[in-house]
């Protein structure tokens, strides 16, 4: 499992491929929770990518329902199904609606599609912005994997789809739904493991640069700031010193460049106090 | 659990049959140790050791964490079990016990004339009965809570059981049928439909308001002694709302609204005692307030909620970071709600270091002593101005006093 993540450029640590590996096995959902910027979502795509399935996400959102995360019917098709029907002076009312419920005219929202399609990796994008009534609904759809329309009896998923749920824990998800999945904490990686996963996502950046800003942010995030660099960041500032066509970074040029990591005033401020020249230093030596 | 009695000989049955029971053992000192490890949890956890390779240490540990864990605070606690309950070469015998129950502790207990406490669940006020219970109660409406006896006090208890708390409404996202509004395609068609395509009756639909989130900071420091016991139970019955948060703050910040949960207000405040381990500590308001929009606030927790803290300002640490924190979540909140019971007191003036650092991140600082200054506060909580000047108007987002 681990070499497959891997060899999509997705490092994974002995507990992430045990969970992947599970979820695969006994059919129940990743719960991924962590800070922002950890990898929580790329694990899907990673995972998508690995097994060869496409990835079907559902962004959740305050006030999203079923018919945004399961299915809708399509009501002007109908409709014009209904005139043109008329039209053709059809008179049978009984057959007319069964064909009006059929299943060319039910659109088949993320939740729904991720069943029918197989193999596939559903991803619920942070669920904690969902309501809670919202939770429950999901609950019935990830514990039996099939969903009852009333038109037209249950839609069973011939093959449960691999299901990541990430949260950002702005809310507490209730534990019925967290009690079915395994349940996974993203921390920030160690020196070694956030070095490699630069070097693999950006093989064409020199291995000093890699070096360097990995140091740099790891000894950034010891500093207390309101929103520590994510392995996000890391990435996104070692692409911003490349395009700058630097191959290593000095104190100077790293301050300059702070904004791709740090997205707050305050932040900065702190991060101003930290001797650059300093922390490049102790890791050279 | 996982089809213990195989074909495939007494031996290996009763092997497995061991490698269970052992498995069992560690979800039930894990629950011991306060892991919400329930049946379906350890059943999975079974599951999923059989899956991977029973006998080898990273892969229980791993199946375990990710079955039997459902937060991150859990993951602590069981990475202390785990070495407990593996590394001792036999099975332990007796499983790991939480390291040191901590104190119950009663906040009343000191401020009760001695004798008069009623005992641990039976709350029944054992003072005289009240003669006239309405008028009683519109003077204890307005009693400082520290000053009162334990009978007034248990039924004061009563009193703020009845209470509510809705944070003010806002309109969300979500569209309800209603009768006036925007035309509701959805519902117009289906009718339609219904009627073999006729166009018929325009159905509406309108937004919905809904309250926002509210979230308590209690300071259960010991100058807040005397009122931290009627200021929880104020937030237990707030929690009933479901759209609440209540947290302590002392020395430590703790999450209560799960303690808080339980119905009956005196299991609720034992199960916050319990919980809470820096009850009559000092105040570090700055430092936990940091803790508080780091781990929760800023993640969306107090994002367009209206915030109240329960506080008297007393603060320990250093006060610019308490303003400075203060700011931060004047940013964040929809409204910043400050109940001080020091500020009926006459003469009050808010020259605490901590309070004057606060107030002017502060929208509306209200009292918190006496039953009556809560409704107020519930009401200001539900949109009422604090004062006769209006709420933070576009220009000014100082404090107004009440």
């Amino acid at each position: 499992m681990r070499a497959r993540l891997e060899e999509t450029g997705y490092l994974v640590d002995d507990g992430l491929a045990v969970a992947c590996f599970l979820a695969l096995k006994l059919h129940r959902p990743v719960f991924c929770e962590g800070d922002a910027g950890v990898g929580k979502t790329a694990l899907a795509s990673a995972l998508a990518e690995a097994l060869g399935a496409p990835l079907i996400r559902l962004q959740c959102h305050e006030g999203i329902d079923a018919s945004q995360a399961l299915y809708e019917w399509d009501f002007p098709r109908q409709l014009l199904h209904l005139r043109a029907a008329e039209a053709a002076g059809v008179r049978d009312a009984d057959r007319l609606e069964r064909e009006l419920y059929d299943r060319r005219f039910l659109l088949a929202r993320p939740l729904l599609r991720a069943l029918q399609t197989r193999p596939s990796v559903l991803l619920v994008d942070e669920i904690d912005r969902a309501d809670d009534e919202f939770e429950a609904f999901l609950l019935e759809v990830l514990s039996e994997f099939q969903v009852t329309v009333p038109e037209l009896g249950t839609l069973r998923a011939e093959e449960p789809p691999v299901v990541v749920l990430t949260s950002n824990r702005t809310r507490e998800v209730h534990d019925a739904l967290k009690r079915r999945c395994l349940y996974h904490w993203f921390g920030h990686p160690d020196f070694a493991r956030e070095l490699a996963i630069v070097r693999r996502r950006l093989p064409e950046v020199s291995a000093r640069l890699a070096e360097q800003v990995t140091t740099l942010v790891q000894a950034l995030r010891g500093k207390e700031l309101l929103k520590p660099p994510g392995v996000a960041e890391t990435l996104d500032w070692v692409r911003a010193l490349d395009a700058l066509g630097a191959s290593e970074v000095d104190a100077e040029l790293a301050v300059a460049t702070l904004g791709a990591v740090l997205k707050y005033r305050e932040d900065t401020d702190r991060a101003r106090t930290l001797d650059f020249a300093a922390v490049l230093a102790g890791r050279a030596t | 659990m996982s089809g213990a009695a195989a074909p495939g000989g007494a031996a290996g049955a009763g092997e497995r049959l061991r490698a269970d029971a052992a498995l069992l053992g560690f979800a039930r000192a894990l629950r011991a140790a306060g892991v919400d490890a329930g049946a379906e949890r350890t059943q999975a956890f079974l599951r999923a050791v059989d899956a991977l390779r029973p006998g080898v240490r990273s892969d229980v540990y791993w199946a375990g964490r990710l079955t039997l864990c459902g937060d991150r605070d859990d993951l602590d606690r069981y990475e202390r079990v785990f070495a407990a309950y593996f590394d001792a070469a036999a099975p332990p015998r007796r499983p790991p016990r939480r390291s040191a129950p901590p104190p119950r502790l009663r906040p009343l207990v000191r401020e009760a004339p001695a004798g008069s406490r009623p005992g641990e669940g039976d709350r029944e006020p054992q003072g005289p009965p009240v003669a006239s219970l309405a008028s009683s109660a519109e003077v204890l409406r307005h009693r400082d809570v520290a000053t009162l006896d334990a009978a007034e006090r248990a039924q004061l208890d009563r009193l703020l059981a009845a209470f509510s708390l809705r944070g003010r409404s806002r309109r969300s996202a979500r569209r309800r049928p209603a009768r006036r509004g925007a035309v509701d395609p959805h519902r117009t068609v289906r009718e339609m439909l219904r009627h073999g395509g006729e166009p018929a009756l325009l159905r509406r639909h309108a937004r919905v308001d809904r309250p926002r989130r509210v979230v308590l900071l209690v300071d259960v420091s010991g100058s807040m002694g005397p009122y931290a016991d009627a200021l929880l139970r104020f937030a237990h019955a707030a929690v009933r709302g479901r759209r609440t948060e209540v947290f302590t703050i002392g020395t430590r910040l703790t999450r209560v609204t799960r303690e808080l949960s339980h119905r009956d207000p005196d299991l609720a405040m034992a199960a916050v005692a319990e919980a809470v381990p820096d009850w009559r500590g000092g105040t570090r308001l700055g430092e936990l307030l940091r803790a508080f929009l780091d781990r929760f606030g800023q993640r969306g927790m107090a994002r367009g909620a209206v915030v109240v803290l329960l506080s008297d300002g007393w603060e320990r640490g250093d006060p610019a970071l308490l303003a400075e924190q203060m700011r931060r979540l004047h940013r964040l909140a929809h409204r910043v709600v400050w109940a001080n019971p020091l500020k009926a007191r006459p003469g009050y003036a808010p020259l605490a270091a901590g309070m004057a650092a606060a107030l002017p991140s502060v929208d509306a600082f209200v009292a918190g002593h006496s039953l009556a200054a809560l409704e107020r506060l519930a009401a200001v909580v539900r949109g009422a101005d604090a004062g006769p000047a209006p709420v933070r108007t576009a220009g000014g987002k100082g404090a107004e006093c009440a």
